[in-house]
């Protein structure tokens, strides 16, 4: 069953793609949607019955060399079952609104058959998530990661003469390969410590990792440290964090629904789902966590900040999706995975929602994404007002304090909050969070207010062309509303509950809480550890785990873990928490305050926001007006690309071409001719008169004579 | 088959000489006969050489199918094949009947430039299966001349130049390996190569004018040696021809030259440096190794800077070489099966980059970039193509492309991490360069007009490109295929080397017990 929801898309992409002259551009889009939707269905069936143990399922053996081994796999725990239902779900539900978005497009003349290549775009990226979320081992992981990254850069590019699209496309691509240059180096120091690079070994390594100390560059490193960070480079490409967010914005220049499913609910993603996949590392890595944290809650927070005053409707949306993945990353970095992993589940629902009614709007609206060219659209568009709506409530956090009822963001959020709080000394993550759920508030009612209500600015023939969408879109837009209403108090429990319940989810024999006394295979292992049997006691613990070697780990970390009773076979369970790790406890208890912050800093964004854009709307041009420098900087996006252009991107192309003319040229042929002086120009100008003639020939048969001369010679003359 | 290697290699010489001796005229007909001999010829060595594929034990490190006897003057003829040989044999056979097909349009003296092809293919496959020094030496010399026709005969503009510099690079290179060679005679009295593998050259520290050489004799042989397979591969500073003969060649001489001539240079590294000179091998690993490095980073950064398609396209063969000298040199598992593969990986990839350029180059007859755009508008097949091998080019998983590079950075990251975070950098370096330039030329509006009535590519084109297509994606899928077959050869190679060390003493650990003394 987990095969057939793998590779059901790629199935569908490859019919859509090469088969679509045949099947036509409905069939095309018939046969990709239909098999999303059979992933989806087997998805769930998969993920309700899941019972938190651990699947492996071998499919084909990839790169083997030496002790070098990997395959194709799939890895099938909770990690892995919430993510298929995200990918999935969000997957077929665009698959499907996608069918009236791209049902008309302006960018392709009459008669191209841009559709069957869009669906199966769409469906190849499926393919590629898919493989990144059930990898079992870092290289099928990072196929995944770069095939995920492929079909973005195919989908942002898809308006493929818009030469803003094409320069987006690439800008996504390679600052990808920048994070990705941190991952492949995060693999390699893997493999260089621990022989392998299947998950089950690394996660067994995480103890010794903690105490090695490693030569990387130009410094002795801590290795679990090092290469927590490495890999967390990777991530923060992937999923836009500060420093390597630049390409997110622009890759609004794909189609909408694309924006929905790669930019907001899926692949923007991995870097979370990768930090939470290696959280039995992580765990021994306390200051990568610490990098972590930090670099969430200000990505957070700056995102927030430039979201405010973005005019075009999908950019906003955009910035959103960086801070709400800084949320995310905050989560993960004091520790709290499953905390992380609920508002990734969430925010899938409701950001995909907040993308697929912006699609609504800008169809509706002929294309246009200026909110300032919108306004009183609430009775043209009402379907897609109400689903916007509760969008933004889910995104700002609407619900009553101090319960667990609310809308999905509501319960997610504050589970991130309250865990930032409890996580991080000095606070730093926690106010840095709380401002910016004032901040998202904020921009999210400004985009509500300035879209559905007010008067109708821009045109005025767009105005009253403006359609509610067709029944095909407004579907999955209900669906995700069910979501986003729902799916926070859901699975409030599964993610953010007491120690059974979240022990229960996510397979985990033994809590922290029990861990004087763990589970009876962690026992066994460590008394046969003193033993030095180490095959036995990594039999003891992995008994119910197939397909596994841990003997190599376990041999060779046998040292390192004897004296202090840790397994050194992989941790039981889809994440890991270390014995110390006692964030979601914590959480649990925070103070009142704490818990009422975000809900207090959602209320004044939304009053703010009612202030500036309803009840006094002459307010916004005053303020940007007094703080003119302020402004700038913000729609100038702190002004990243520009520094980045001039100081990368530039210098890049300029060292190349000094390289090419002075070094190629100068130095290297000029010292090479230079010494051959004597002999280029004798020959060219030899050549120069030979070229039809028969001296040509002649002088290469006396070049080859020469050669078969000299061997002959050397070689008899030598053996006397 | 007893003789399948001598069979193998020769037919293309005999096809060729039946071409010089029978074929008469210019016109039409005899056009079609030639290329269609030539084109008989190459698929019969191919489908032959499956034959070695198939007889051939993975599991045997030892030379296989040998063929041994005298040849004038007291000279050996010794042929065989092992894991590391074996499919650059089988690489040069599938690629030159793709050669030929991709030289159906050519006009000018079709028979002379057949039997060029014909003939290089003879000697190329005669330099992957020799085991005689002196057979290997005129199978990797004489291979130049062909080369050096094709370029000077059927190339651009500049031909002259290039093809010059061509053999003048390679020529000088190769006298000093011709010298090593005479002394590796006298020092072990033979020039059977599985017999001087297991001899061991003297490495006592010498002083040659002044300057102390750690290993001695191996290190001067090494150089020596070097001085030919760097200029062949090529390694950095000496790459400068092949960016000049690239784009003189005529596409398919730029595809040979791709696809197989430079993989001698990578070859020769196998076969002769880190088996014979372990200990001179060892000394240099560091400078080898940062040289490779560097030149991941400076013809990537080159690359960047091209108006030309197919320079471009050659400073990024140069990268990729350098990803295959950093693994060799990495003298471990990862790295030496990474570096074969990436050598086979690279034989498919850039060939069909080649074939790319030559595909619209035979439309427009111009290989500068921007007197392209928009190709997409009309070109959808060529995209697609050409996208899939720009991917294969930046080593997307999942394409041969990514194995090479993933294992010979895994290779070199055990033995210097500085260099594997160097070298590394080249995945973003090639995503920029490789990506821009198919912006430039395929993406965007068709705005130029010479462009309006260009043509997709026809059935004879995307014919070639299918089995390229289906090479990469099988690698990358599955690349157990190749590895399976080299890696018992590439653990044996290995296991002698660090053997070698272990009992030649490193001259780093014997220089620092005389500073001690």
């Amino acid at each position: 069953m987990e095969k057939i929801i793998l590779f059901a898309p790629l199935v569908g992409a490859i019919i859509a793609g090469f088969g679509w002259r045949i099947i036509g551009d409905k069939g095309a889009q018939l046969v990709t949607t239909a098999l999303l939707f059979l992933s989806c269905v087997l998805s769930w069936i998969v993920f309700i019955g899941h019972d938190g143990t651990l699947q492996q399922i071998h499919i084909l053996e990839w790169v083997q060399s030496g002790v070098l081994d990997s395959s194709w796999s799939i890895r099938m725990d909770r990690l892995t079952a919430i993510m298929l239902i995200v990918v999935t779900t969000v997957s077929a539900l665009v698959h499907l609104y996608s069918i009236g978005y791209m049902a008309h497009d302006h960018n392709f003349a009459e008669g191209v058959s841009y559709r069957p290549r869009f669906f199966a775009y769409l469906s190849l990226f499926t393919f590629a998530m898919l493989m990144l979320v059930t990898a079992d081992n870092l290289l099928q992981m990072f196929f995944g990661w770069e095939g995920v990254g492929l079909a973005s850069y195919l989908l942002i590019g898809f308006y493929y003469r818009k030469p803003s699209a094409n320069a987006a496309a690439i800008k996504a691509f390679v600052v990808n390969r920048v994070g990705d240059f941190g991952f492949l180096l995060g693999i390699l120091a893997i493999f260089f410590l621990t022989d392998s690079i299947l998950f089950d070994d690394i996660f067994a390594a995480g103890p010794s990792l903690a105490e090695t100390q490693v030569r990387f560059l130009w410094a002795d490193w801590n290795a679990a440290n090092l290469i927590a960070i490495l890999l967390f480079i990777g991530a923060m490409g992937k999923s836009a964090q500060l420093g390597l967010h630049t390409w997110l914005p622009d890759a609004m220049e794909g189609p909408t629904p694309v924006s929905a499913l790669i930019h907001a609910a899926t692949m923007v993603t991995a870097g979370v789902f990768l930090v939470c996949r290696m959280s039995p590392l992580m765990e021994y890595a306390p200051e990568a966590l610490m990098f972590v944290t930090f670099i969430g809650a200000t990505t957070a927070f700056v995102a927030a900040t430039i979201g405010l005053v973005q005019n075009d409707i999908k950019r906003v949306i955009a910035y959103s999706t960086m801070s709400q993945l800084g949320y995310m990353f905050v989560a993960a970095g004091v520790g709290a995975y499953s905390v992380a992993m609920f508002h990734l589940l969430t925010h899938a629902f409701f950001k995909a929602m907040l993308f697929l009614g912006a699609g609504s709007v800008i169809h509706g609206m002929h294309h246009e994404q200026d909110m300032r060219n919108y306004g009183g659209l609430r009775k043209k568009l009402p379907y897609t007002f109400w689903a916007m709506m509760i969008g933004t409530m889910a995104i700002t956090g609407v619900g009553i304090p101090l319960t667990h009822i609310g809308f999905a963001g509501f319960l997610s959020k504050d589970a991130v909050i309250e865990s930032a709080w409890a996580g991080s000394a000095g606070g730093y993550a926690f106010w840095l969070l709380v401002i910016s759920a004032a901040l998202t508030s904020f921009y999210s009612w400004r985009l509500m207010f300035l879209t559905f209500f007010g008067r109708a600015r821009g045109t005025k023939q767009t105005h009253q062309n403006a359609h509610e969408s067709p029944m095909v879109m407004l579907l999955p837009l209900g669906v995700l509303a069910i979501g986003s209403i729902l799916a926070g108090m859901v699975w409030y429990g599964s993610f953010f509950g007491d120690h059974a319940q979240m022990n229960r989810f996510f397979g985990i024999p033994a809590h922290h809480a029990e861990a004087s006394a763990p589970a009876e295979g962690v026992v066994a292992a460590g008394t046969d550890l003193a033993e030095g049997d180490v095959a036995a006691a990594a039999d003891a613990v992995t008994k119910d785990v197939d397909g596994t070697d841990p003997t190599g780990a376990g041999e060779a970390h046998a040292e390192a873990a004897a004296p202090a009773v840790v397994p050194a076979i992989a941790p039981v369970g889809a994440i890991y928490m270390g014995a110390e790790n006692t964030v979601i406890d914590d959480a649990h208890h925070a103070p009142i305050w704490v818990k009422v912050s975000p809900f207090i800093a959602m209320a004044l964004g939304l009053l703010t926001a009612l202030w500036f854009y309803v009840w006094s709307p002459s307010t916004p041009r005053k303020f940007m007006e007094a703080q003119r420098p302020l402004y700038n900087f913000l729609l100038n996006k702190w002004y990243f690309d520009e520094i980045y252009d001039f100081f990368v991107v530039g210098a890049a192309k300029r060292f190349g071409g000094l390289l090419w003319k002075r070094g190629d040229g100068s130095v290297i042929d000029g010292t090479i001719n230079g010494v051959a002086m004597g002999i280029v120009p004798f020959f060219t100008r030899l050549a120069g008169r030979a070229q039809s003639g028969y001296i040509f020939t002649y002088a290469f048969a006396m070049v080859i004579g020469i050669v078969i001369l000299v061997t002959w010679m050397t070689f008899t003359g030598g053996a006397n | 088959m007893e003789n399948v290697l001598s069979i193998t290699t020769f037919i293309p010489l005999i096809a060729a000489a039946i071409l010089a001796i029978f074929l008469r005229g210019e016109d039409e007909a005899a056009q079609r006969n030639a290329k269609w001999v030539a084109m008989a010829a190459t698929v019969v060595t191919f489908l032959v050489s499956l034959f070695i594929l198939f007889d051939f034990e993975p599991g045997n490190t030892g030379f296989q199918f040998v063929e041994e006897r005298e040849w004038l003057l007291g000279l050996k003829y010794k042929m065989g094949v092992d894991g590391i040989s074996v499919l650059f044999v089988l690489l040069t056979t599938f690629m030159m009947p793709l050669t030929i097909a991709a030289s159906w349009g050519i006009k000018a003296r079709v028979k002379e430039y057949m039997i060029a092809f014909l003939i290089l293919e003879t000697l190329m496959l005669g330099v992957f299966m020799a085991l005689d020094l002196v057979l290997f030496y005129l199978f990797f010399e004489a291979g130049l001349i062909p080369m050096f026709l094709i370029i000077g005969i059927w190339g651009g503009k500049e031909r002259i130049y290039a093809s010059f510099k061509f053999f003048l690079y390679t020529f000088l290179g190769s006298v000093l390996m011709l010298v090593a060679m005479v002394v590796m005679f006298s020092d072990a009295g033979t020039t059977d190569i599985p017999s001087l593998m297991r001899h061991s050259f003297d490495n006592q520290t010498l002083s040659v004018l002044g300057f102390t050489v750690l290993g001695g004799m191996q290190t001067l042989l090494f150089l020596a040696f070097l001085a030919s397979f760097a200029v062949k591969l090529p390694m950095w500073p000496v790459h400068t021809w092949l960016p000049d003969a690239h784009v003189q060649a005529p596409t398919a001489g730029s595809v040979v030259l791709a696809a197989i001539l430079l993989k001698m240079g990578g070859y020769g590294f196998l076969r002769f440096s880190l088996p014979m000179f372990p200990i001179g091998a060892e000394v240099l690993t560091p400078l080898i190794l940062w040289v490779s490095a560097i030149a991941i980073v400076y013809t990537s950064l080159v690359a960047l800077a091209q108006q030309d398609m197919k320079k471009l396209i050659a400073y990024s063969s140069v990268a990729h070489m350098g990803y295959v000298t950093m693994g060799i040199f990495s003298a471990n598992q990862q790295g030496v099966d990474g570096a074969i593969f990436q050598m086979l990986s690279h034989g498919f990839v850039s060939a069909a980059l080649f074939l790319c350029v030559g595909v619209i180059y035979d439309r427009m007859h111009t290989r500068d970039i921007d007197a392209y755009g928009g190709l997409v508008n009309r070109m959808p097949s060529y995209a697609l193509i050409f996208l899939f091998f720009t991917m294969a080019n930046v080593g997307l998983p999942g394409t041969s492309g990514f194995i090479g590079e993933f294992l010979t950075l895994i290779g070199v990251f055990q033995v210097n991490t500085w260099v594997a975070a160097v070298a590394a950098t080249g995945v973003i370096l090639s995503a920029s360069y490789a990506l821009w330039l198919y912006r430039r030329v395929v993406l965007g509006d068709l705005i130029k007009e010479s462009l309006k009535s260009i043509t997709d590519m026809s059935g004879r084109e995307k014919a070639i490109f299918a089995p390229l297509v289906a090479m990469t994606l099988l690698l990358g899928v599955y690349p157990s295929l190749v590895l399976d077959l080299i890696s018992p050869s590439t653990e044996a190679l290995i296991s002698q080397y660090d053997t070698a060390l272990a009992q030649g003493g490193s001259p780093a650990a014997v220089q620092t017990a005389e500073a001690a003394n």
